[in-house]
């Protein structure tokens, strides 16, 4: 039989196209991702070395200075027993934002496991995997932790616990979403028809291509266990004194507050809240933004 | 005739569960060293027979009844660990779409690392000069310097080549070409299926060519099965098939095929 040789076909090989934005590009683009990148790194620096220049220790007492309103020496005022705000709202912050880290952690490992079984492997796992994860979101989350937190005790276990057992089922519901269009498609049933295990499968060529949406869902959790380990600080089942965390300065403040007129006792911790749940959301709808209009340049 | 290299004998697959049968009875038998074409419209169950003999049918389709072989013995009988180290070292397929068929997270070098390992247990330095030579050996340029790059660096042609030479990484027996130059434009598509062919002889290859296209096939294949809705319709030599058609959805295909009579069958699409 005459076959026609098959001709060497020379290409030209063209340069890396570098008129696509890259993913870091697109998110700096974005004034509000830039503004929350940039004030979180900020309060983070603060939290883990601005004690370091502040002259007062957390859990100092003076009472000669009790109450004093803001002032040069103490940034951020005094309370009752003429401890430095400024310290404690430093030192209260760390505290937050390692509970709220870790519980994301927790929540982020539990809910990817649980995701990537139910959506892989579907039929009857899937089904109770995800109605277990309907019950968890059924539940009023606040109330079922306050009511956790009170039978366990409080205590850093506990709370971080109760925070991310009320957390993992956004990841899990992500990341079976996405396995389930990227296993039909092509480039797993090309792995699986060159002989990839179930495992290979799932962490080389599903995983990594489902992990945009859920660093979103991370960044966004991190704001949301912020806000819950300060409620729970702030209805006293957090932390217990002398022990500073954001929550519990605002629990502490309150009568300062309303019947003394010492608006610094609140005010500052409530600012670092807001700054940093602003910043948490601004950066994960820039990374949103970013991972979607690389998509849209056609990856 | 010698042992076939892959043989079909008498396989239904069907939904169990219904009892609603989509391939009935169809047996094939393809020759080492041969070419042969499984040719049919969309839903004859040409893909259907491709995923039964690489046991990759979606979930509540199974093999009712009939056989498998390769080289003499039954894949059916394999547990399913042996059968998936069957799918990449003895059998490979080259999908439809190459466009969607590369992981588009990973470099290039890594996809062909992870077929190495778990086949060859080949890795590192040992690995990527395997990779460099197939990738040469598909037609990729300075393939050295591509190691790297990723999926969307290629174009869609130089794509099905990579994945051609993933396919043949382990250095299969049977090379099964399900439709794969569906996705490209028509140019590129005569490089590809000349690709193939050629290295078929370099590498004295047996491939199964699977199409709805009769005028890809001719000049390609040896032999020719033809399937309408899970049957097989007629086979046998591509000269047979291509001048003396017996069946008449054989012959209403053929003249569904502008081009073929354009060309001589043999020389060519």
């Amino acid at each position: 039989m005459n076959r026609t040789s098959a001709p060497r076909t020379e290409f030209v090989r063209l340069p890396r196209s570098s008129s696509q934005p890259g993913f870091l590009a697109l998110y700096w683009a974005n004034g509000a991702a830039r503004f929350g990148l940039i004030t979180l790194l900020v309060i983070l620096l603060l939290v883990l070395i601005g004690p370091l220049f502040v002259p007062f220790t957390p859990e100092q007492i003076d009472l000669s200075l009790k109450n004093q309103a803001p002032s040069l020496v103490h940034l951020m005022g005094t309370d009752e027993l003429g401890r430095d705000v400024f310290a404690r709202v430093l030192d209260g912050g760390r505290l937050t934002i390692l509970v709220a880290l870790i519980a994301v952690g927790v929540a982020i490992t539990v809910g990817v496991v649980v995701g990537a079984i139910a959506g892989y492997f579907g039929g009857w796992v899937d089904n109770v995997l995800m109605r277990i994860a309907d019950v968890f979101y059924s539940m009023p989350s606040l109330f079922v932790v306050i009511l956790l937190v009170a039978l366990i005790g409080p205590g850093f276990a506990s709370i971080i616990l109760a925070i991310s057992a009320f957390s993992w089922m956004t990841t899990a519901r992500l990341l079976r979403a996405s396995i389930l269009s990227l296993k039909k498609s092509d480039f797993v049933q090309a792995a699986r028809g060159l002989g990839a295990t179930d495992l290979r499968l799932i962490a080389a060529h599903i995983l990594p291509n489902a992990l945009a949406p859920i660093f979103v869902a991370a960044t966004l959790g991190i704001a949301a266990a912020v806000l819950t380990e300060s409620a729970l600080s702030f209805l006293g089942l957090g932390f217990q004194a002398p022990q500073a965390t954001w929550g519990g300065l605002l629990e502490e403040a309150q009568r300062a507050v309303i019947s003394g007129g010492q608006w610094w006792r609140g005010f500052f911790p409530g600012v670092m809240i807001f700054l940093v749940i602003l910043s948490v959301n601004f950066i994960g709808e820039g990374l949103n933004k970013a991972i979607l209009g690389r998509k849209e340049h056609g990856e | 005739m010698s042992t076939p290299i892959l043989e079909i004998d008498r396989l239904s697959i069907g939904f169990a569960a219904q009892n609603r049968v989509l391939v009935n009875e169809v047996s094939l038998s393809v020759q080492p060293g041969s070419a042969t074409a499984l040719v049919g419209e969309s839903g004859s169950g040409k893909t259907l027979s491709m995923l039964a003999v690489m046991g990759l049918l979606p979930a509540g389709i199974s093999v009712l009844s009939g056989d498998v072989r390769l080289d003499g013995a039954s894949l059916l009988d394999l547990p399913p660990k042996a059968r998936r180290r069957k799918n990449g070292s003895d059998i490979a397929l080259i999908p439809q779409d190459a466009m969607a068929a590369l992981n588009p997270t990973l470099d290039v070098q890594t996809q062909f690392e992870l077929v190495l390992r778990t086949h060859l247990r080949l890795g590192g330095a040992a690995a990527k000069a395997r990779t460099i030579e197939l990738l040469d050996q598909v037609g990729i340029p300075s393939p050295t310097s591509r190691l790297r790059s990723y999926p969307h660096e290629f174009s869609g042609g130089q794509r099905q080549r990579v994945m051609i030479a993933l396919a043949l990484s382990c250095g299969p027996k049977l090379l099964i070409a399900d439709e794969p130059t569906t996705a490209l434009d028509v140019t590129i598509q005569q490089q590809i299926l000349d690709l193939v062919a050629r290295l078929r002889e370099e590498l004295d290859m047996t491939v199964l060519w699977i199409t709805h296209d009769l005028g890809v096939v001719a000049g390609l294949a040896d032999r020719v099965a033809v399937l309408r809705h899970g049957r097989l319709v007629e086979s046998g030599t591509a000269e047979q098939i291509f001048y003396h058609p017996e069946h008449p959805y054989t012959r209403q295909l053929l003249a569904a095929t502008p081009t073929l009579f354009d060309v001589e069958p043999g020389t060519g699409a």
